[in-house]
């Protein structure tokens, strides 16, 4: 079908292998989210914390700096154990909120914009099944959520084993484990919520207050309902105060919220349940009117 | 020539609702048309097709394979034109065009190229830079044409491509249509209400009725089948007439006594008929040979209960 000729060509080029074409998704995805000079600020700024955690591990270890403030190891120690509290309350914390803001800037459009404009069966009649476009859509969130928490996490880790030595890295090595497996956790769990809420609100703005509504007003109503009936259940409703306490067990320590771990884990994977059944529902090629 | 679409008691229903009633049939021809009034279940054929809804009963095969356990192989071979408006907002027309290539397979560069290469080809080559929501119902049914195109498929489903479209714009899209007919090796299935777009583009013909189907024919064999019926129209008694053609071997039925119809046998021609009534000094006033326009097969269709292949 040269443009010369102006006539009909088929194909009979080489193809790309079926295994990897839902990485095309991500690829279209990050050149329009990457055409915001606000978003690429946000990103870059994500990395500022890790850096700031990077020089106060670095401290403890720069003989020059302790001798211009007169300082032991100890003293700084001390201070910032670099323990599993370190990187929970320094870290997992405030990264926690990160990429909620993340997925809230990210997640919305993704599927809303090809459902508005009944774009899904021009996905869908091509060799590319459903769970291939969730895929790709997800690995949107995924590798951009991925880039903000676990990575950065897992390189402070390996940081401060590096400076601390062999025998810190042998002790706190489910250290490692938990903030990679935490960090997924809060991952899978932002993906499935974001999707889901755009696949069923077409509207970017709606969809993003859904999902406002879902993570701010769910966890102020919990707040209510303790306050209220006395009790804790009421955190249920709470995702980000249930990923808390599954993340202080991951971690081994003192959860802020206090609810029983295996209810938080119930509480998440009915969430999840409940994103799967709504994305099976919504992404299909034409929705039928039984 | 090996079949195109095998229907094999193809059913489908949504909830209690027969949609699709055991379709049985081989289909081979280069160019489709899938007729039907509205809520035949033409639309709901093709989806069944492209693997969209799964069959309650029986299967098919496209290029003979499996509808159900080659869905995605299948997919590969197909391109398909949606009957509504279908796009991904803020995208201009070659970025989604490409898109769809390489979700078709095609490497990014071969993607990209075959991107321009199909808006130039459907006349949007100047447009192509701007997104699909600002173009007209026009262009944007030939940007669908274009993703549907843009990865060389073997087989092509157009659904309703000339809704929505004035009459320069219509015969555009049929003067394209019949490019793609006859430059590749592609095969179409083209689903319209509209019986001329199927006339004048395909070589074969699905009638659905309320989800079954009513006929299957080559519209070119029906077309010379109907050479055969011949009426004519004598200027005086005709019944000397009749009784010599009725020598040749004509069956016939007077109409009166100036008017008759016959069927002419194999090897009787029209100049036969001429030569007679010059012999017998018999004025020929009228004679039509009919010829079954697609309205009246259509028709016919719609008004028997069934029809097979």
């Amino acid at each position: 079908m040269a443009v010369y000729e102006r006539t009909y060509r088929s194909y009979s080029g080489e193809l790309t292998p079926g295994w990897g074409r839902f990485l095309v998704l991500p690829r279209y995805a990050y050149q329009t989210v990457f055409q915001s000079r606000l978003f690429v600020a946000f990103l870059v700024a994500c990395f500022v914390w890790p850096l700031v955690l990077a020089v106060l591990i670095y401290l403890p270890h720069n003989l020059r700096f302790l001798e211009m403030f007169q300082l032991q190891t100890a003293d700084i120690t001390n201070i910032f154990k670099y323990d599993a509290g370190f990187f929970f309350y320094w870290f997992m914390v405030p990264y926690q909120v990160v990429a909620f803001f993340m997925a809230f800037i990210v997640g919305p459009p993704l599927i809303s914009v090809d459902l508005r404009n009944n774009g899904l069966p021009l996905y869908l009649s091509r060799p590319f099944s459903r769970s291939e476009y969730l895929l790709g859509k997800s690995a949107v969130m995924l590798i951009l959520l991925s880039a903000v928490t676990w990575v950065p996490g897992l390189v402070l880790f390996a940081f401060q084993s590096y400076l601390a030595g062999f025998g810190y890295f042998r002790e706190h090595f489910a250290v490692g484990i938990a903030i990679f497996v935490a960090f997924w956790i809060w991952i899978l769990i932002l993906c499935l919520l974001t999707l889901a809420i755009s696949a069923y609100v077409k509207w970017k703005p709606v969809a993003r207050v859904a999902l406002f509504v879902i993570w701010f007003v769910f966890g102020a109503f919990g707040l209510v309902i303790n306050l209220l009936l006395r009790t804790t259940w009421g955190s249920l409703i709470d995702i980000g105060g249930m990923i808390q306490v599954v993340w202080a067990g991951l971690f081994g320590i003192e959860s802020p919220v206090q609810v029983p771990l295996w209810a938080a884990w119930a509480s998440l994977l009915i969430v999840c349940v409940v994103c799967i059944a709504l994305l099976r529902r919504k992404v299909r090629a034409y929705e039928v009117v039984r | 020539m090996s079949a195109v679409i095998d229907l094999d008691g193809l059913s489908l229903r949504f909830g209690r609702r027969q949609i699709l009633k055991d379709l049985r049939g081989s289909m081979s021809g280069r160019s489709i048309g899938l007729l039907g009034p509205n809520g035949a279940g033409k639309t709901t054929l093709v989806h069944t097709l492209l693997g969209f809804h799964p069959p309650y009963a029986g299967t098919a095969r496209v290029f003979g394979k499996d509808i159900i356990r080659h869905a995605k192989e299948i997919r590969g071979w197909i391109g398909y034109m949606p009957e509504n408006d279908a796009f991904i907002a803020g995208m201009t027309a070659v970025r989604l065009v490409r898109l769809m290539a390489e979700l078709s397979g095609l490497p990014p560069r071969e993607a990209l190229e075959r991107a321009h290469e199909a808006l130039f080809y459907v006349g949007l080559g100047e447009a192509r830079y701007r997104t699909i929501e600002t173009y007209s119902q026009g262009m944007k049914q030939m940007a669908k044409l274009a993703q549907a195109i843009v990865h060389g498929p073997k087989l092509l489903f157009l659904d309703e491509p000339t809704n929505g479209l004035d009459p320069p714009h219509r015969s555009r899209m049929i003067r394209l249509i019949k490019d793609i007919r006859d430059n590749g090796d592609v095969h179409i299935m083209l689903s319209s209400h509209l019986l001329r777009d199927v006339e004048e583009c395909c070589d074969e013909v699905l009638i659905l009725k309320q989800g079954e189907i009513a006929t299957y024919c080559n519209l070119e064999e029906e077309r010379k089948a109907n050479l055969k019926f011949i009426e004519v129209e004598t200027r005086a008694d005709n019944s000397e007439f009749a009784e010599e053609i009725g020598k040749l071997g004509c069956e016939y039925a007077l109409l009166g006594q100036r008017k008759l119809k016959m069927v002419l046998p194999a090897g009787i021609e029209i100049r036969d008929l001429y030569r007679v009534a010059a012999d017998r000094e018999i004025q020929i006033r009228r004679l039509d040979y009919k010829r079954d326009s697609l309205q009246d097969i259509f028709l016919k269709a719609m008004e028997n209960n069934r029809g097979g292949l």
